[in-house]
């Protein structure tokens, strides 16, 4: 019995029900590029970043920003997946087989990572076409870029484990889409996302600098060589790779490590 | 020597309603127990804890020679899980599930892919082996269902209510083939709702009854404590219904039981037809003019509501 092989074969079958409806995936890349399209265009000559009003400068602070956002959203995606598993009576199915534990949820979260990446892909050639333009600040190269990336997919994965846990414990996944939705809204602007957050009162200022969805933000600006960068003293602020990586691998191991619990005692 | 499948004591409760309430169970090797009860009896918990997916609050099962509590996973190998909660994945074809769920068996991605194909046809789903399970009918859905359930061929077998919903063509058609897995040995714990299924698959039948075993024996022993044959009159207008029970009473053996909406009356009686004839005769004589008569043996129907003053399907928790 491996976890690995295991995950995989859940996680192909969650690849091709993916392909058989092909309209969520669709849909999922509405949303970001939406977003992308009004914060450049609506926000974008009204905001102050730094000392500056121009909206090239708002438009390159800003992807970072939709691009950690659009990653974390999707923790609905696995927690309805999951959620509907439990209504279909499959995780039963899965439950009475001599599988690896883990490896429902893991192969799930393994599936939205792909579904996430395809995103991320689309997402990246909309934001160049608007006008994204890595380096813009700082300078740059392919490699940071792609760690940037990176750091994106781990933040999405983690909040995956976030939604397999709500999934696991809702009863229907309507539940689990918005119950995976509404708290997103508050932590992904409470944060350096899309204002700057050093203009923002001192208790919320400080909630955002902390926020860990804000280090992975820091992070991809450094990165990517976006205007923007929080100066504060915060240590996430300060180091935001380390504490990008660091949030992330803790969301995953107690994340995971509930999920699991709960998926051992799940009942349709 | 215990059963492949023995259970003892089993207690679950959820909230205030006792599911199980001191559970025993033994089916011995390549037979099969149906187990019969009314909607919320306990039925489907009793499998969800054999089938180790529900931890029981106390008690303790064995299956196919593993403890069920101790090593859940080692049972895992050797059951497969049929019925209401087990499900097919509807965006897969039939082909994709079986072949997943023998991946996920263990098999290697080659045999898991032969098996499929071997199951797909055994099962008369060949032809449509390349769709998604969405687009199959009621009766295709549950033959998948349970070709996922024997992709291991296991040794042991449990369905849960197998043909609820399903129209009687289909229904036949699943019997038989819970009859062939049986005749190759299988054990089998069914669940249904249905006296005849249970009458027509099961060695032994345990009745079961707000998370109790009420009774426990062959479909005969079972009926034999019913009672023996009953003679059942349906008179034409009501106004005959006292003069048939005054005739049935001095005939038969035993009380005499009337159903005034139905205007059906009857009497425990021995001597089989002859005595029928009589029946007819007298009645005739007196001028009460019937419906129906007839010679009944008690069905399981007629079991279950000795047994628990209320018939299969009307139970009320849950």
């Amino acid at each position: 019995m491996s976890t690995m092989s295991d995950s995989l074969v859940i996680a192909r079958r969650n690849l091709i029900r993916m392909t058989r409806i092909p309209e969520m995936v669709l849909f999922g890349l509405v949303q970001p590029v939406m977003f992308v399209v009004l914060f450049t265009y609506v926000f974008g000559g009204s905001m102050k970043i730094g000392n500056s009003t121009d909206p090239d400068v708002y438009k390159n602070f800003l992807m970072a920003g939709i691009f950690a956002q659009t990653v974390t959203f999707a923790t609905a995606g696995a927690g309805a997946g999951i959620a509907e598993d439990m209504h279909k009576g499959l995780i039963d199915r899965f439950r009475s087989l001599p599988m690896a534990r883990g490896a429902v949820l893991t192969g799930r979260t393994f599936a939205d990572l792909v579904q996430t990446t395809l995103t991320l892909v689309v997402l990246a050639v909309v934001a160049l076409i608007v006008g994204w333009r890595p380096g813009f600040a700082d300078s740059t190269n392919v490699g940071k870029i792609l760690g940037g990336f990176a750091l994106l997919l781990l933040l999405g994965y983690a909040f995956t484990w976030i939604g397999a846990l709500i999934g696991l414990s809702v009863r229907t996944p309507e539940a689990a889409t918005s119950g995976g939705l509404i708290w997103l809204f508050p932590v992904t602007f409470i944060s350096n996302a899309f204002v700057d957050s050093s203009q923002m009162t001192p208790w919320l200022r400080h909630i955002a600098e902390w926020n860990p969805f804000s280090a992975t933000v820091q992070a991809c600006r450094r990165l990517f060589g976006d205007p923007g960068l929080s100066q504060s003293g915060a240590w996430p602020m300060q180091h935001p790779v380390w504490a990008s990586l660091i949030y992330s691998a803790l969301i995953i191991v107690v994340f995971r490590t509930l999920a699991v619990r709960k998926y051992r005692s799940a009942t349709a | 020597m215990p059963g492949a499948i023995h259970a003892e004591g089993l207690v679950k409760t959820f909230g205030d309603v006792k599911a199980l309430d001191g559970v025993d169970l033994d089916v011995p090797e390549g037979t099969v127990l149906g187990l019969l009860g009314p909607n919320g009896a306990g039925k489907t918990t009793a499998v969800r804890v054999l089938t180790t997916l529900l931890r029981p609050d106390s008690g303790t099962a064995v299956v196919a020679g593993v403890d069920v509590l101790q090593n859940p996973n080692e049972v895992r190998r050797s059951i497969g899980l049929s019925g209401q909660f087990a499900a097919v994945d509807e965006y897969l074809t039939g082909r994709e599930n079986l072949q997943m769920v023998g991946q996920l068996y263990q098999m290697g991605a080659r045999e898991a892919k032969a098996r499929a194909s071997e199951l797909l046809e055994r099962f008369s789903l060949a032809d449509a082996a390349d769709r998604t399970a969405k687009t199959y009918s009621g009766g295709m859905r549950r033959r998948l269902d349970l070709a996922a359930a024997l992709v291991v061929s296991p040794p042991v077998m449990f369905m849960d209510e197998p043909t609820t919903g399903l129209d009687p063509r289909n229904r036949q058609a699943l019997w038989e083939v819970i009859q062939e897995l049986v005749a190759g040995g299988t054990t089998l714990l069914l669940t249904t709702q249905y006296l005849e299924e249970a009458d027509h698959l099961a060695h032994d039948i345990c009745v079961i009854d707000r998370g109790r075993v009420i009774a426990r024996g062959t479909s005969d022993q079972l009926k034999a404590r019913t009672g023996g044959e009953r003679v059942e009159v349906v008179v034409h207008e009501r106004e005959g219904i006292a003069a048939a029970e005054e005739v049935l009473r001095v005939l038969g053996k035993g009380e005499t039981a009337v159903q005034e909406h139905t205007r059906k009356v009857t009497v425990p009686v021995v001597g089989g037809a002859k005595l029928l004839a009589e029946v007819i005769r007298e009645l005739d004589t007196r001028g009460v003019e019937i419906d129906d008569i007839g010679l009944r043996r008690p069905t399981l129907d007629d079991v279950f509501i000795s047994l628990t003053g209320h018939g299969a399907g009307k139970g009320e928790a849950k």
